[in-house]
């Protein structure tokens, strides 16, 4: 598997993401600078990595959704190139209209650092063939604005096309309003676009995938990506 | 000027009579105009030359085989092999982030980050040492919030995780908050940068954020005391910016890749004033700056205001000319500015131009390196008994430990470090709520382990005392994680040093720190003094906080404090087993149950802690132990209540005799609880007796609750529920 990571100005976990996508593939992803025009032919994962890109300054991702490099993966999305956005990666790929959705701050207008329970909703995906269906995994969040929204239309048509990737979750499953860590609609934590080649999510597989830092589960992210693409 | 002009400028500034008499000397009786007056106001403020300090600061130990750079340069540096080096510094941001909580830490912490990468090294990790006014306090919940957002905002967005640091709340701290912000950097060892500038003709060049008008007389500001109307320094405050920060980290990174830097220091206190001296001062040059060609955010800025900014995120550099253009093209790519706006010069004097006029000419070494040093009178007069006697047993234990675990210094700080991004980097091995942080080197199996601490009312009732306590409990948190002490920042506040007492409390802590360092071999290496911590006339609690670093050498034997299996016998290390015995004066215990804030703290016995934190270490090493964690706060039974709430795995006390509360809640010092499996017992105890070490065992792991006598117990879910939803309720409550 070829995997590249688009660097804004202000992304900080692209080395992070570097870290897992050279441990998993075995190989260094291309890191790619923002003010690119071109994604080389043969990448089969793009990663918008998270951050603050230009400080946030503006709504998160806002700007970054406008850079030079965005409109080369907006191409490569309609080839069906899979795109994974983590954290401000997320926010920029909903900005720029490749997901639906917003990325508000969240309920309690608090940066959140932490460990939540995820369950996953949707296997039938490149992203997430590896996991079964309904499985509750642990992976942190890192965000100030992580709150999820979407109006009603869309989100008749996320879950009638099994579009919700991941929820907030307590440890045994349930999905209620204590496990709600952001305010996030229906406690969503990650999105696919229709054709599922797209992945938006709020927590960070990348930073529990060594046993040193505490767990394996967001390997499972990348070892089926690597499945799907060699 | 007339000369009242020039005695209300004085005063406008904080210069004192004899210090202005001293610059008419300087400058051969020629008066300083305006300018002149200013520049000499910041660099002989308290904050930039330690006048009040630097007699008892030199006394410190500084030296040890693996130290590379001691004190005196942006950063302390020490080797830690495989040809790395550890770059770490604390500084203060107490009178700002008073003043105006967010962006006063919020700057706390990038100014504390640029000293650190501006010596070559990638900031690994940041600390922070936190002291709020009384609980009850009307300012405290909104202090406390707009520091730790600020903390986190800033933080976070550069990348660069927040591990750990502590908090804590004394109503001394009411009118005048502390802030102390440290930075841990990784560098290669043969890449350091420094700050002497060298070779005539040389350009100088300013990169970074733009000059604006805020922040001016900050460092002047930090050198007096708070009153009333103390709101309206509220301009002296700087803005920070995160996202120009870490840019200017990545463009300052590539351009140290290359081989081009002579010499840069970023600009902190006093701006491109202080920043230029010390340049100049270090390397023996003069200067030329033309104030035209220093970018500015608006059109009307005078020289004044371009030579005494604050504005943050902004370095200074000498570079090899045949790499100006190299250095300007990676500013370019990071969308920073780039301007060359001076030269050096042999002169050994700093001109400013302005307009095509010189607005200034100041001789550099006098103002420099002959800034003003006083020999303050001091007086020490310690607390001298431990404490009144009382029926310190005329309480349970079961409701002492319930009072002290919702105690505003024990709780869980979990609503103040989840604002903090603390995994960033994808290095955090051991995350905060722990004896220390641990922080892999990247791509290798070491770490590194930070603490920062202090005890206040230890250093209030004895500053020497308190002062060795601060140094051996850094060094307990160290050993507590497996790792050796390396050395240590450290960040001295106190009040007024013109009064005797204060200007006592410092001397004797430094003496105290010193002695400690000496022994515990762990050298000082960088530090800050914050001095004039008072508002309305009262001064804070003496608070020199220690920042110690010390290296892991294989990440598989950290240990960390929480149990691991039920069924563990549990140790008492450099403990007695007289269980009616135990150190209240000064305790938590005595101030938090009983209202008692009297007596001595206790005493340190340099060689005993010593003793007992290398045998910590080979036991943890030799993979022999699975839990440990240091005594101080709360004595015995908070240190085994820490490690159940940790773990959810509860304890029972073993001891047939029964125990007092003395024993249960005293403080004395160099003291670990561990635990092993089983089968590990006798041969750690054989190696205790070989090495004279004090161990006994004093129970066992397990169960839902924690029992220190017979039949009578608390259960953790209980304790569990008040210590971690304490702050979270408090802080949302109105």
């Amino acid at each position: 598997m070829k995997s590249a990571v688009i660097v804004f100005p202000g992304s900080n976990c692209d080395r992070d993401i570097a870290v897992t996508l050279s441990k998993v593939t075995g190989k260094k992803p291309l890191m790619i600078w923002h003010n690119e025009n071109v994604i080389p032919k043969g990448i089969d994962l793009i990663v918008l990595p998270g951050g603050f890109t230009y400080g946030d300054y503006l709504r998160s991702g806002a700007i970054a959704s406008t850079s030079k490099i965005i409109s080369e993966v907006k191409n490569k999305a309609n080839k069906g190139v899979a795109i994974l956005g983590v954290c401000n990666g997320f926010q920029i790929l909903t900005e720029s209209g490749l997901l639906s959705g917003i990325l508000l701050p969240n309920k309690n207008l608090k940066f959140i650092c932490k460990d939540v329970h995820l369950r996953v909703e949707e296997n039938n995906s490149v992203f997430t063939k590896l996991f079964k269906l309904n499985e509750i995994i642990t992976i942190p969040i890192a965000h100030h604005d992580g709150n999820y929204f979407v109006t009603e239309e869309e989100l008749n048509i996320l879950k009638d096309k099994n579009l919700i990737a991941l929820r907030y979750c307590n440890p045994s499953g349930e999905v209620n309003i204590d496990s709600n860590p952001n305010g996030s609609i229906e406690n969503i934590a990650g999105v696919f676009s229709s054709n599922k080649r797209v992945l938006g999510m709020m927590p960070h597989p990348e930073r529990l995938a060594d046993i040193k830092l505490g767990g394996i589960e967001g390997l499972k992210f990348f070892e089926g990506l690597l499945e799907g693409f060699s | 000027m007339t000369d009242t002009d020039i005695n209300k400028n004085n005063k406008a500034h904080g210069l004192t009579e004899n210090e202005y008499n001293n610059i008419l000397k300087i400058l051969n009786g020629r008066k300083p105009n305006n300018l002149e007056l200013g520049i000499f106001d910041v660099m002989w403020s308290e904050h930039c030359s330690y006048k009040s300090s630097k007699k008892w600061l030199k006394t410190l130990p500084t030296k040890a085989p693996w130290v590379i750079c001691g004190p005196g340069e942006n950063a302390g540096v020490i080797d830690v092999g495989d040809n790395l080096a550890i770059i770490f510094k604390m500084e203060s941001h107490n009178h700002p982030s008073f003043i105006e909580p967010y962006q006063g830490a919020a700057t706390g912490v990038g100014g504390i980050l640029r000293d650190v990468f501006t010596m070559g090294a990638r900031p690994i990790a940041n600390m922070n040492a936190l002291r709020f006014g009384d609980i009850n306090h009307k300012k405290t919940k909104h202090l406390l919030s707009g520091v730790i957002s600020g903390i986190g905002g800033y933080g976070n967005c550069v990348g660069v995780p927040t591990v750990g640091g502590e908090v804590n709340f004394h109503k001394s701290y009411n009118g005048n908050i502390l802030v102390n912000a440290m930075t841990v950097g990784l560098a290669d060892k043969n890449k350091i940068f420094y700050s002497a500038a060298s070779g005539v003709g040389n350009p100088v060049i300013y990169v970074g954020s733009k000059t604006g008008k805020d922040g001016i007389h900050g460092a002047t500001m930090a050198s007096a005391e708070f009153d009333d109307n103390t709101e309206e320094k509220r301009p002296t405050v700087q803005v920070g910016d995160p996202f120009t920060e870490k840019l200017l980290i990545e463009a300052c990174l590539e351009l140290m890749a290359t081989d081009s830097i002579i010499a840069i220091q970023d600009m902190g206190a006093a701006g491109l004033t202080c920043s230029t001296f010390e340049m100049c001062s270090k390397g023996g040059t003069g200067i030329e700056l033309n104030l035209d060609n220093v970018p500015v955010r608006e059109k009307d800025m005078s020289a004044y205001d371009i030579m005494l900014s604050e504005s943050q995120e902004r370095m200074l550099m000498v570079v090899k000319p045949e790499k100006e253009e190299l250095a300007r093209s990676i500013f370019k790519k990071w969308e920073l500015d780039f301007s060359v706006i001076g030269y050096l010069t042999d002169t050994k004097k700093m001109v400013l131009l302005k307009n095509g006029k010189e607005v200034a000419n100041l001789p550099i070494d006098p103002l420099a390196e002959e800034s003003p040093e006083y020999d303050r009178p001091w007086v020490f007069k310690p607390e001298e008994q431990e404490i009144k006697k009382y029926n310190f047993d005329s309480i349970h234990w079961t409701k002492a430990l319930k009072i002290l675990n919702t105690c505003p210094d024990l709780v869980s700080r979990e609503w103040i470090w989840t604002q903090y991004d603390h995994m960033v980097m994808g290095d955090t091995i051991q995350r905060p709520g722990g004896d220390a942080a641990v922080v892999r080197i990247h791509n290798s199996n070491k770490a590194i382990a930070i603490t920062t601490d202090t005890t206040p009312r230890y250093v209030s009732a004895n500053a020497y005392e308190g002062g060795k306590q601060a140094v051996a409990e850094s060094f307990r948190n160290l050993c507590s994680v497996g790792a050796t002490p390396l050395a240590i920042t450290d960040n001295l506040n106190f009040g007024n040093p013109e009064k005797p007492n204060i200007m006592g409390q410092l001397v004797k802590s430094i003496e105290g720190i010193g002695i400690a360092c000496k022994e515990l071999e762990m050298p000082v290496v960088s530090g800050n003094v914050s001095l004039y911590n008072e508002t309305d006339g009262e001064a804070i609690q003496p608070t020199p906080t220690i920042g110690a670093v010390g290296l892991i050498e294989s990440i598989d034997n950290m240990i960390t404090m929480g149990f691991k299996n039920p069924d563990d016998p549990v140790f008492l290390i450099g403990g007695n087993n007289n269980f009616n015995k135990g150190w209240l004066g000064q305790s938590l215990f005595a101030r938090e149950v009983f209202e008692r804030e009297e007596g001595a703290p206790p005493n340190v016995n340099l060689q005993l802690e010593k003793l007992n934190g290398n045998f910590i270490k080979r036991i943890i090493n030799k993979k022999l132990i699975n839990s440990c964690h240091d005594i101080s706060d709360g004595g015995i039974a908070i240190c085994l209540l820490e490690m159940s709430m940790t773990s959810s795995i509860g304890f029972t006390l073993e001891i047939d005799s029964g125990v007092t509360n003395a024993w249960l809640f005293g403080e004395d010092q160099g003291r670990y609880i561990i635990t092993c499996e089983n089968a590990m017992s006798s041969t750690i105890i054989d190696l205790a007796k070989k090495n004279k070490i004090s161990m006994f065992k004093i129970g066992s792991t397990g169960g839902k609750y924690i029992s220190f006598s017979r039949n009578e117990k608390i259960y953790l879910d209980e304790l569990k529920n008040d210590n971690k939803d304490w702050l979270t309720n408090y802080m949302s409550n109105n």
